[in-house]
């Protein structure tokens, strides 16, 4: 038994594929198949198409957050590796202290706390409200955006302090030797060599962000788990909205980590 | 803050117990279908291997806020659907019981994949070492590979049991008085939502600290008599 597997643990990705579809395999598709099937017929549906318009603009809002805070909190990260690895200590020290912070405490409260925390204690100033910052201050969708992108940064920024150190550091003095300027050999050499390095662990943050923006909905942001909870409430229809919901996250699951995988393919050489 | 009734410290303490409480249960639960999990997809037969796949394929692709949702209102409906059909009385599922479950069931995919790998990392002469000598399966799960996959696998566990704590949070939206929930009570009453959420923040700050030093200690048992390797152990 385990030399088989073993075995079929060493062929290679071409003779996997054909391998792949075995019998039981195809058993298990057809019983796959069929729980869908049964589903479709004895679960109640008829309530998708009141709720098309609203389930779409629902999914269009989770993408969008997830693009908005992951490039936002990737941009946060990375001065924040950076300054963990090359930095003098009184900047290494507080980014230190804020991954820590971000990374033990709970995503669902750090929101809470700017949302009603922040949000209760803005109106009390005069220039805030006078500010002009003040019709989105009143929404919740800033402070959802600012708490993920936070939270993105302190995960992504210890990541990217990992990725940083690990760049081999003849590479750098090879780019300096060239005559580059620092700047040059960061955007150059150690930026897109760190990056390359740890992208399939930037392929699982980002799957983590997906599945981080339904907190949201506890703002009052209507994204598609809002949807799914309204519908809930509205008709008293528990699992089919639940397992739709379930089916949508992993197919964007799936569209991320195919992504990131061409990404991957398109990189030069591979790293040791 | 005062711990006494006016003030809502003491609310805080038992809905951090109770997060603890929870956060220890689904991690342990979660371990224990982590190991068979990873056996599973190890050793055991096509479907079983095919099966554990999907298994922790979805967990881990889908949010745990849907997963608590489904799992809280299917699991409680499920057991009531089986008690009433055994002509028993319909039951109140404890909060309790039913977060530890939800979460271990959530916790169980992840731990799967890291013992898988953290047997994987295991020396394969060790096993063989092990079969040559006539050891009985259960006797070489105990002596050879637990102890020797702990030192692979306890980074891994260690960042789920900090994911373990701070999911216990995800039970507020159910509605579980664990220590988010608690404070959002607190906060909602007194109006002071800034003090009462920084307060809850500390809290879970400590216990991820105080985590800290405990996983440091315990790596540095379950090492103990391994070559030092800078960078080793993932």
């Amino acid at each position: 038994m385990s030399t088989t597997h073993t075995a079929s643990g060493l062929v290679d990705t071409a003779a996997r594929a054909s391998l792949w579809l075995q019998p039981h395999r195809i058993v298990l598709i057809a019983v796959a198949l069929g729980l869908v099937a049964s589903a479709a017929i004895f679960m109640r549906w008829d309530w998708i198409p009141a709720y098309y318009d609203l389930a779409l603009r629902g999914i269009w809002r989770t993408i969008w957050i997830l693009i908005v805070t992951g490039i936002l909190g990737f941009a946060l990260a990375v001065p924040l590796g950076l300054v963990q690895v090359t930095g003098p200590r009184w900047l290494a020290w507080p980014a230190n202290a804020f991954c820590t912070v971000i990374r033990g405490t709970p995503l669902l409260l750090q929101l809470w706390l700017l949302y009603y925390g922040l949000g209760s204690l803005f109106p009390q100033f005069p220039w805030v409200r006078d500010s002009f910052l003040w019709p989105y201050l009143r929404q919740a969708w800033p402070y959802a955006v600012l708490a993920l992108t936070l939270s993105v940064g302190g995960y992504v920024g210890e990541v990217m302090r990992g990725a940083f150190a690990g760049v081999p550091r003849g590479q750098l003095e090879a780019a300096r030797a060239y005559g580059m300027r620092r700047r040059t050999v960061f955007r150059r050499i150690w930026l897109p060599q760190a990056i390359y390095s740890v992208l399939p662990t930037l392929t699982g943050e980002v799957v983590l962000l997906l599945k981080a923006t339904p907190l949201v909905a506890t703002i009052t942001v209507v994204d598609i788990y809002a949807v799914a909870s309204r519908v809930r409430q509205d008709t008293f229809i528990v699992y089919e909205p639940l397992l739709l919901l379930a089916l949508i996250y992993l197919c964007i699951t799936g569209i991320i980590v195919f992504a990131f995988r061409k990404l991957e393919a398109r990189i030069p050489a591979r790293l040791g | 803050m005062a711990l006494e009734p006016p003030g809502w410290g003491g609310n805080l303490l038992r809905g951090l117990t109770n997060s603890v409480i929870i956060a220890v249960g689904a991690f342990g639960f979660g371990l224990a279908i982590g190991t068979g999990g990873a056996y599973g997809k190890l050793y055991g037969g096509p479907i079983t291997r095919d099966l554990l796949e999907v298994y922790t394929t979805i967990v881990r692709a889908v949010p745990e806020l849907v997963l608590i949702l489904l799992l809280y209102f299917a699991g409680t409906d499920l057991i009531n659907r089986v008690l009433e059909a055994f002509g028993y009385a319909r039951i109140d599922v404890n909060g309790l019981v039913a977060g530890i479950w939800v979460l271990a069931f959530v916790q169980g995919a992840y731990s799967t994949e890291v013992i898988r790998g953290a047997i994987l990392a295991i020396p394969q002469g060790q096993i063989e070492a092990a079969r040559a000598y006539g050891m009985s399966p259960g006797l070489l799960l105990r002596r050879i590979t637990l102890p020797a996959m702990l030192p692979f696998a306890i980074p891994g566990l260690a960042n789920l049991w900090l994911i373990a704590t701070k999911d216990t949070a995800l039970l507020a939206i159910v509605g579980f008085s664990e220590l988010t929930q608690e404070t959002r009570t607190a906060a909602g009453q007194t109006k002071a939502y800034f003090t009462f959420f920084m307060a809850a923040g500390v809290l879970y700050l400590l216990l991820t600290l105080f985590s800290n030093v405990i996983i440091a200690q315990v790596e540095r048992w379950a090492r103990r008599g391994m070559p030092r390797i800078a960078g080793g152990g993932q």
